[in-house]
């Protein structure tokens, strides 16, 4: 058989994933994660009596706290593998991408171990993160002026 | 490649394997299932080796031998340089052959031994296979406290060491015959889809044996192939048919009898080279000791794939051994 015909016939029992499906569930529990940080940044504002871009660090530095810790506990991968992308998105999945590589090679040293793996998954973010912050930032010079 | 055996017989076997297996259909047909991935060992790694060595041990016990009354250990596991095998091979100090074939591995260690036993080389072997479904993850997709979303056709390791004693004394299930695979590629490169990238490594290889040994596929009570999955499992048969113009009746996928079907933390079933001999070695030859199986065919397929080799976007080979074999008494 020619490998374009196997490739049909493959295609044939391939399940079709649910993507409308997944996709409204990413939307909406992306959308109560956001709430729940709105909340957060009205919650420490008031209570702390500080203004909101204040209180906003603060709910980040939570969300990333609550996030490593629940993949710690052990559960948090389930979360996510049935919130699709609801919590990878938002902070909290950079957090999981990161501790979760850590807790992965803890047990090969601090420096070869975690050190040279825990980026494993979240360098990437990184990398084209900043990237792409300079050139839109330098698109924005460019069109605006500042 | 065809080879016909006279005088060689699996005495006896051993399986071992963690906690998914338990919780699944054939949890009763192992000799031992463990409650955690360690084991009482510190990493996934040293587990797997632990699982090897039990396994050997438990083996042993139950032939009431020594280490010392065996003259060869055949023995792979899916981990860079089968550092499992290695490092169990050198607790056990049998003369050791370690051989990789990813998932295919159970079955080329059989076709090994029983060579050698039947040109009267040497007189027994053990042969282990194993997988530890943690430390296959760590090394080939992502770290497992990770919760990225996987499709459907993804399939799970198995975790487990299963052991098989082979010698020319006539006692157990008989080895018939064996095909050795060819390395195929058919161009698939989705690493999440190991059942489209092994299905024609398993025909191409049945196909050879079937022509070999001029038989029909229903000469054989069961066909089995060792991970191909729900998906995978349907490719073959289509493809079978459609390719060779056979259609198999008396087929069956270790991969979808390990979990149960409708696990969906199993996805498409399991895999990692202890599948299919974890399944054969219990239930099966539970089977064919009880007279319910005379002729099983067993294929253990193996995608040979490399997370570096599907970053440069290359797709994935995959090899299919084959055994006979049958109840004789």
């Amino acid at each position: 058989m020619e490998k374009n015909k196997y490739q049909n016939l493959v295609k044939k029992y391939t399940p079709k994933e649910n993507v409308l499906g997944n996709g409204v569930t990413a939307f909406i529990i992306g959308g109560f994660m956001g709430m729940l940080g709105e909340f957060l940044i009205q919650f420490y504002s008031y209570v702390f009596s500080i203004p909101t871009k204040e209180a906003s660090t603060i709910m980040t530095v939570t969300l990333i706290f609550a996030g490593c810790l629940l993949t710690c506990l052990g559960f948090f991968d389930k979360w996510v593998t049935s919130a699709k992308c609801g919590l990878i998105v938002p902070i909290t999945g950079f957090a999981h991408a990161m501790q979760s590589a850590a807790l992965e090679y803890k047990k090969e040293g601090f420096v070869t171990g975690i050190g040279a793996n825990m980026f494993k998954l979240a360098g990437s973010v990184i990398i084209y993160g900043v990237c792409s912050a300079y050139f839109f930032g330098l698109c924005r010079l460019i069109v605006m002026g500042g | 490649m065809t080879f016909k055996y006279e005088n060689v017989y699996i005495n006896d076997t051993s399986t071992i394997t963690g906690p998914y297996e338990r919780k699944g259909p054939l949890s009763t047909y192992f000799d031992k299932s463990y409650d955690d991935f360690y084991f009482g060992m510190k990493t996934w790694e040293q587990a797997e080796e632990k699982l090897i060595t039990e396994s050997v041990d438990l083996l042993l016990y139950k032939l009431a031998r020594t280490r010392f009354d065996v003259d060869l250990h055949i023995g792979g596991d899916l981990l860079n340089q089968i550092v499992a095998s290695n490092y169990a091979a050198s607790t056990l100090g049998i003369p050791f052959f370690g051989i990789y074939s990813a998932c295919a591995t159970s079955v080329e260690g059989l076709i090994l031994a029983s060579n050698m036993i039947e040109s009267k080389q040497i007189k027994n072997c053990i042969c282990t296979a194993s997988s530890h479904n943690n430390a296959a993850e760590k090394q080939f997709r992502y770290p497992v406290e990770y919760g990225g979303p996987k499709p459907k056709t993804d399939t799970f390791t198995t975790t487990g060491a299963a052991s098989a004693y082979l010698s020319y004394n006539k006692r157990g299930i008989k080895v018939e015959s064996a095909t050795v695979g060819t390395v195929t590629d058919y161009g698939i490169k989705d690493a999440f889809h190991m059942g489209a990238v092994m299905a024609p490594a398993a025909a191409s290889t049945l196909y050879d044996h079937l022509k070999d040994t001029k038989r029909e596929a229903d000469y054989y009570d069961l066909i089995l192939t060792g991970d191909l999955g729900i998906y995978g499992r349907k490719i073959f048969k289509d493809y079978m048919k459609t390719e060779y113009g056979i259609s198999l009746k008396n087929y069956d996928d270790t991969a979808c009898m390990i979990f149960a079907e409708d696990n969906k933390e199993a996805y498409a079933g399991g895999s990692g080279p202890a599948c299919a001999p974890l399944v054969t070695y219990s239930y099966i030859f539970d089977k064919m000791k009880k007279g319910e199986l005379n002729r099983v065919l067993l294929i253990a397929t193996g995608a040979l794939m490399s997370p570096t080799m599907v970053n440069q976007k290359l797709s994935i080979p995959s090899i299919a051994h084959l055994i006979s074999l049958e109840v004789t008494e």
